[in-house]
């Protein structure tokens, strides 16, 4: 198994997937006590339109998924702040709109859309060395935003209406918070692909929540989980030869899904101790 | 205390909201020092007059002036404690992080961080509250009681000086709303008061004066609820037992109230 580090591609994914974990373990810790996972699925899947515009126009797909992850994060703070009510079917009515779209502009596009699979269901063993470069990019400024916005982000995200009588904008926090989830998203595409970003953004932040007594806690134990659950997949993925990003997806969901148990016998020990 | 300093001034103020209207030519003067109670039946306004007055509703016509300023310019200097079960107290934070961040409005930019000032202030407010040996504990980790203690110490870390408080006691038991009331009377010394409640038997003695909204308002500059305040203010007949509320709120000759729109 060792001799696979050998293989540059290999390594090449390890670092995706460490690269990702952190922005995920970030950005995906304040989804999840937001409760913003069916937005950020939306946000993913209207991206999927911007990856057959991408195709139609002639440019890089990923670039067209970019811009439309960020328009529809714009607009859904945008629609949130005016109208409080109906989020969950606007964000259904996204998500729909954004795969029909893809397929349509796939559709009319002439000849054959040759990744479209790896864009659907991500390939990390696919990930190019400039890529990476991008993606740390990416990552270090996340962090860098979210160290500094850092107190108003937990204010905002635990009271919304408090942040409001303290004068602290929570729309604006709120449109940078989305932005940063649609830069987020676009990022895991190349690890799973847009129909399991989702789970990689709540998986390792649910599991890690468990434990988690402060929002710190919490995104430096989902950034970790999600080391693990990268790694973890990615190696069973090469040496069992199935596709990356459902395995990873099936790592994460068994941690989580094991860990819930575990997490009302530890309470249940702290209240009675 | 003879000169009295409006610190909250509402006037005139019309509000509709879905083609209701909530709020009806309400006109409100809060003074200095007064631990003013906004009492109603539910859905009756009082939550909606006090957004309105943090500047969180703007209404459709009429004017409301805190301390001098509109709500917005004055935010700074009023602390709020929010319905309870507006919470989401599966939230990681503990209560020292929960407290401190009642700070976050004193920080003159999106760069700075918590000064020495912010801790200590976090500080106070947990002693005030005595919650200090809990400070480290995750707010899911708490009772209902603590809670409320937290959360009225997020607001007394900003040192407002007008607290208004919503429906603090409905999750809180008997004797724990004693104690409570008992740390309202302590900071009626440094700041005014304003609490809203639908519960008349949970009115501490120390409450100066008490109005009544149910889309009008109904007030008497005084601390007894009389006849025609409930009369207005509930729209079916209301009777007051004695038994269990406070002695002063109601007048001495008329322990039973009935009262109805005429």
């Amino acid at each position: 198994m060792i001799e696979a580090l050998g293989f540059e591609f290999f390594r090449n994914a390890l670092i995706a997937g460490f690269l990702a974990s952190i922005a995920c373990g970030v950005i995906g810790s304040f989804v999840v006590v937001k409760r913003m996972a069916a937005l950020a699925g939306g946000i993913s899947h209207a991206a999927f339109g911007g990856i057959g515009l991408g195709y139609f126009l002639g440019i890089d797909p990923l670039a067209g998924a970019a811009a439309v992850a960020l328009g529809t994060s714009a607009a859904t703070a945008w629609i949130r702040m005016k109208a409080h009510q109906h989020l969950d079917t606007l964000v259904g009515a996204v998500w729909a709109t954004g795969m029909a779209a893809g397929i349509l502009f796939i559709y009319i596009t002439p000849g054959f859309a040759p990744d479209l699979f790896s864009y659907l269901f991500g390939n990390i063993l696919l990930v190019p060395r400039e890529t990476l470069l991008v993606m740390a990019i990416l990552t270090a400024g996340i962090c860098g935003i979210v160290a500094i916005l850092y107190p108003r982000l937990v204010a905002v995200t635990f009271d919304e209406e408090y942040a409001s009588v303290m004068d602290l904008h929570p729309d604006r926090i709120m449109v940078i918070l989305l932005l940063l989830t649609g830069l987020t998203v676009v990022m895991l595409i190349q690890i799973v692909g847009i129909i399991l970003v989702i789970a990689l953004l709540t998986l390792p932040a649910a599991t890690a929540r468990l434990f988690s007594h402060s929002m710190k806690e919490l995104i430096v134990g989902a950034s970790l989980l999600g080391i693990v659950f990268t790694t973890t997949g990615i190696w069973l993925s090469y040496a069992f030869d199935i596709p990356s990003g459902a395995t990873i997806v099936i790592v994460s969901a068994c941690v989580y899904f094991g860990a819930l148990p575990l997490q009302s016998r530890i309470m249940s020990r702290r209240e009675s101790a | 205390m003879s000169t009295k300093t409006p610190v909250i001034e509402v006037e005139h103020v019309n509000l509709g909201q879905n083609g209701h209207l909530v709020l009806e030519d309400i006109s409100l003067t809060i003074n200095e020092h007064e631990f003013h109670a906004i009492i109603g039946p539910n859905g009756g306004g009082k939550t909606t007059l006090l957004k309105v007055i943090l500047g969180l509703i703007r209404p459709d016509s009429g004017t409301v002036r805190v301390m001098g300023g509109t709500p917005h310019e004055m935010r700074v200097h009023l602390g709020y404690v929010p319905q309870f079960r507006t919470f989401d107290f599966q939230f990681p934070i503990s209560v020292q992080e929960m407290v401190i961040s009642g700070r976050l409005g004193h920080l003159t930019s999106p760069f700075r961080r918590f000064s020495q000032e912010d801790t200590d202030a976090a500080t106070e407010a947990m002693e005030t509250m005595q919650i200090t040996h809990l400070k480290d504990r995750p707010i899911h980790d708490i009772s209902g009681g603590e809670r409320q203690r937290a959360i009225i110490a997020r607001a007394l870390a900003g040192k407002p000086s007008v607290l208004l408080l919503d429906e603090p006691t409905v999750y809180v038991d008997s004797p724990t709303a004693v104690r409570f009331y008992d740390i309202l009377s302590q900071l009626r010394e440094t700041m005014t008061i304003v609490l809203v409640t639908h519960d008349i038997s949970a009115l501490s003695p120390d409450v100066t004066n008490i109005s009544c909204v149910n889309c009008r308002l109904f007030t008497h500059h005084d601390n007894q609820i009389t006849d025609d305040m409930i009369a207005g203010a509930y729209p079916c007949p209301v009777e007051l037992i004695a038994h269990g509320v406070p002695h002063r709120v109601v007048p001495d000759h008329d322990n039973r109230v009935f009262g109805g729109r005429k």
